[in-house]
């Protein structure tokens, strides 16, 4: 499972980042680049059901979602809740 | 932000007796409140009325230097706004609908058949084209994006409304049809923020010039479900919406009587608003609860208005 590569792809479905998810550095915020509240909503929806996860309250912020990096991190943990 | 009490904030709040009549329960017992039988739908008082006015005009005096231009709408909205302005995605469960029968004659000989009967007789009733308006600047954003770009100055609208949510409650702070008083700037991020800034300050020395113990809290709006969690997290770490709380039914749920409220680009990128410069408009607004601050003054200096403080009396009614 490349989660990393994952998230481009459904980033890609964000208007913001339609054609450019591939280009985006782990590290590049996705607010500063057009990501609103509506979208990241959307974006963890798309996450919970592509992963089969359900992120917790606790996870539930923009910190989260800030970059593809901290996304991959918080469904990286996620995924091997699941597992374990 | 952290809480900024008043001087009076740590005034103590007459709690109700255990058992004994509730504020709703006074409130109603001294005709301020007529009871309609749905919980959160009430009549008001001539006396009520006197406040809610007295008020209405303060808030004219307070921002009459700014030369708001002055819309009112009636308390129901275009469906097709309401749908574009994003409401549901955030509030479904608050959302008034306006359905009406839609039927011929048989139909009408059918719902009078179940009404008789006690059956549900609202199959045939189909939804309009009004929502009752949720906001009272919701009407405003499709008026004013028609008008084409904003002025260098930006614009300023002053609008009151009654307003909808469903959230029947037996909390009188907690009405389901109530007014909004609201100014609402539309404009760079620098104007509107100046602007709330501004009314932080005037509203907080309004509600201290009634004698209210005030505290202004950072605050999220009641977005629905798991999804709200995280717009309502998101609100409150950007430090978009503040409230000016009251202790009104408790001390530890004080009630908002002011909201304060940054909406970034929202309802600029949505209605297609633009700056003088072609930039997507922000916008800002603030809000009065007319119900809630007159409440809020029943509650601190009693029912019988006229024992009020000279001095809140004063700031009322001159």
């Amino acid at each position: 499972m490349n989660i990393s590569q994952d998230i481009r792809e459904i980033l890609g479905s964000n208007e913001a980042f339609a054609g450019k998810s591939d280009q985006l550095s782990d590290d590049a915020s996705l607010f500063d680049m057009g990501l609103d509240s509506f979208g990241s909503v959307q974006l963890m929806l798309a996450l919970e059901e592509r992963f089969n996860i359900e992120f917790p309250d606790e996870l539930l912020n923009r910190k989260s979602f800030s970059s593809i990096r901290a996304i991959s991190e918080a469904v990286s943990t996620l995924v091997r809740q699941e597992a374990a | 932000m952290e809480s900024i009490s008043s001087p009076q904030g740590d005034l103590i709040l007459d709690e109700e007796p255990e058992g004994g009549p509730t504020f709703l329960d006074r409130l109603f017992d001294h005709g301020l409140l007529i009871r309609t039988g749905v919980d959160g739908l009430y009549g008001r008082s001539g006396a009520f009325e006197s406040v809610v006015e007295a008020l209405d005009r303060l808030i004219s005096r307070l921002g009459a230097a700014d030369d708001a231009e002055v819309m009112r709408f009636p308390p129901g909205m275009s469906r097709p706004a309401f749908e574009r302005s994003g409401y549901l995605k955030g509030f479904p469960n608050l959302a008034g609908t306006i359905h009406s029968f839609c039927g011929d004659g048989a139909g009408h000989a059918e719902i009078l058949a179940c009404v008789e009967e006690g059956r549900d007789w609202t199959g045939q009733q189909e939804a309009t084209d009004v929502v009752l308006t949720p906001a009272a600047c919701y009407p405003l954003y499709p008026v004013a994006a028609a008008r084409g770009a904003l002025p260098a100055e930006g614009r300023l609208f002053d609008l009151q409304s009654y307003c909808f949510r469903r959230e029947p409650s037996l909390e009188p702070t907690r009405m389901q049809l109530f007014r909004m008083r609201e100014y609402v700037r539309m404009g760079s991020p620098e104007q509107v923020l100046a602007f709330r800034e501004s009314w932080l300050e005037r509203g907080t020395a309004m509600m201290r010039d009634l004698g209210l113990p005030v505290a202004i809290d950072a605050a999220n709006d009641p977005f629905f479900g798991r999804a709200g969690r995280m717009l309502a997290n998101n609100q409150r770490a950007q430090g978009l919406k503040f409230e000016l709380n009251v202790p009104v039914n408790s001390v530890e749920k004080p009630t908002a009587c002011l909201s304060f409220n940054y909406h970034q680009d929202h309802f600029g990128s949505t209605w297609e608003l633009r700056q003088a410069d072609g930039g997507v408009a922000h916008t800002a607004c603030v809000g009065f609860g007319l119900e809630r601050i007159t409440l809020a003054l029943l509650k601190h200096h009693g029912l019988d208005l006229a024992a009020w403080p000279d001095s809140v009396r004063t700031a009322l009614w001159g």
